[in-house]
């Protein structure tokens, strides 16, 4: 192209926790192969807006750019996604980014996930191996099932499935999609299993399992293709085992 | 151990809208549906519903206070989501939003219908009996008020019994789940059947 051709983008700022969003747009120079994190670099290394005025540069948060840490998700054209792996030949011009709206921003594109870790912490997702000595090899996992178990283990806690969940918002304390499959993933493990009722427990906590709705976007959003659904209904079954097992008691409901 | 009382309340909430408000729905349906074989014929079926004994425990028990938790619940739980259908077009997310909206509508139609039946009845200014809903449904907006709330109450808890076998935990699979909505339709299309056919009965003699 004997000309340069441009690339627009539609960005929803916001300059603090506090401040209120603004539009600002962007034009910048078209590359081959670029993705929207490329783009954001080029904004950063020139951060003058549409109408030639010089503005401050967009933040954004960002670590593997392969798609692996879940870092770099913000909404692009709509639809909430990593922004390492959009692909800017493959988005329809201008390119609106906006930061996921379940969530505080913290600024512009950045916002704060915080409450998936702690979501994480309500379930215990995490296998305890500590012991004041040492406790010798935990029991062997099947090959098939440690198979089984890698697809719910690519979860990067995103945040996607929570972006899109309609129960997850201001007015709901519901703990999204990522966890309750976490915690299905850690009980499915032969040594996390001995921990099973905390995590369930936790997942039975007020704000727990029970404000899924069923609108199941998330299955249909996560871009790991974990079957969140899934999850949530074998964590519902087990959930209300447990519940059982506690009200009328059983030896092995601890 | 954290409060456990919101999961106590919502299990309780699902297994309440099928058991037994479901099953009290269909049985409602099916009862008038006998409309279609005459005045005569529901008469006679209305009078033994109404001549049970322990008939206001059992209204109470059955009807009354589980439908008046469901309602309640139900009315937060709608206004605790936010409505995303044109951002994620899903089907499910369709059927998520609809669910909640047949909710809304059912409280009004509910509201009104036991208001202008049951309460009348007990404040004993009507029998319940055919000419009574040959009255009210002769008026051509009140018929389609019928349709509306019928179907909304057919189709809630047809949804709702989908919803009901993965909260409980029967339906895990997305090939399970995705038989159960066909289970469901079938049950949306029958029961909304009996529905239709007997308020087209009450309204028109046919």
């Amino acid at each position: 192209m004997a000309e340069q051709s441009k690339v627009t983008f539609i960005i929803t700022r916001q300059d603090g926790p506090d401040a209120a969003p603004y539009e600002e747009t962007f034009e910048i120079p078209y590359r081959q192969n670029m993705n929207v994190i490329s783009a954001l670099m080029e904004i950063r290394k020139n951060p003058v807006n549409s109408k030639g005025e010089q503005t401050t540069p967009v933040m954004w948060d960002m670590n593997c750019l392969e798609e692996v840490c879940g870092a770099c998700s913000m909404v692009i054209n709509g639809t909430a996604r990593q922004s390492c792996a959009a692909l800017v030949d493959q988005l329809e011009q201008p390119i609106r980014l906006e930061p996921m709206a379940t969530f505080d921003v913290v600024r512009d594109l950045i916002v704060d996930r915080d409450r998936m870790f702690e979501a994480l912490k309500q379930v215990k997702a995490w296998i305890p191996i500590d012991g004041t000595h040492d406790l010798g090899p935990g029991p062997r996992m099947p090959e098939n099932k440690r198979q089984w178990a890698y697809e719910l283990s690519k979860c990067m806690t995103c945040g996607v499935c929570l972006e899109a969940c309609p129960n997850v918002n201001d007015s709901s304390n519901f703990i999204g999609p990522a966890a309750i499959s976490q915690a299905r993933l850690f009980n499915a493990h032969p040594t996390g299993e001995m921990n099973a009722s905390d995590r369930l427990n936790g997942l039975m906590e007020d704000g727990g399992i029970d404000g899924c709705g069923n609108s199941q976007n998330c299955v249909q959003v996560c871009p790991k293709g974990i079957p969140l659904t899934t999850s949530i209904a074998a964590m519902n079954r087990a959930t209300n085992i447990q519940a059982f097992k506690n009200f009328f008691g059983s030896d092995t409901a601890l | 151990m954290a409060e456990q009382r919101e999961f106590f309340f919502r299990r309780l909430h699902s297994l309440l809208g099928v058991v037994p408000i479901g099953i009290f729905l269909v049985q409602h349906l099916f009862i008038n549906h006998l409309a279609v074989y005459g005045e005569e014929v529901f008469n006679t079926a209305a009078g033994i519903m109404h001549e049970l004994p322990f008939v206001l425990l059992l209204e109470t028990l059955v009807i009354y206070l589980p439908i008046l938790f469901h309602a309640i619940l139900g009315v937060y739980i709608v206004f605790t989501s936010r409505y995303s259908t044109r951002r994620y077009g899903f089907f499910r997310n369709w059927m998520f939003a609809l669910q909640r909206v047949t909710g809304i509508i059912l409280v009004i139609f509910i509201a009104w219908h036991v208001f202008e039946t049951r309460v009348q009845l007990a404040l004993g200014n009507v029998d319940i009996n055919y000419s009574l809903m040959e009255g009210i449904l002769s008026s051509t907006p009140m018929f389609w008020f019928y349709v509306v709330g019928v179907l909304s109450a057919v189709f809630h808890f047809a949804n709702g019994l989908w919803s009901f076998m993965v909260t409980w935990g029967i339906t895990q699979t997305p090939k399970s789940q995705r038989i159960s909505t066909y289970v469901c339709l079938i049950v949306f299309l029958a029961v909304g059947y009996l529905g239709i056919r007997s308020l087209l009965a009450f309204a028109y003699g046919v």
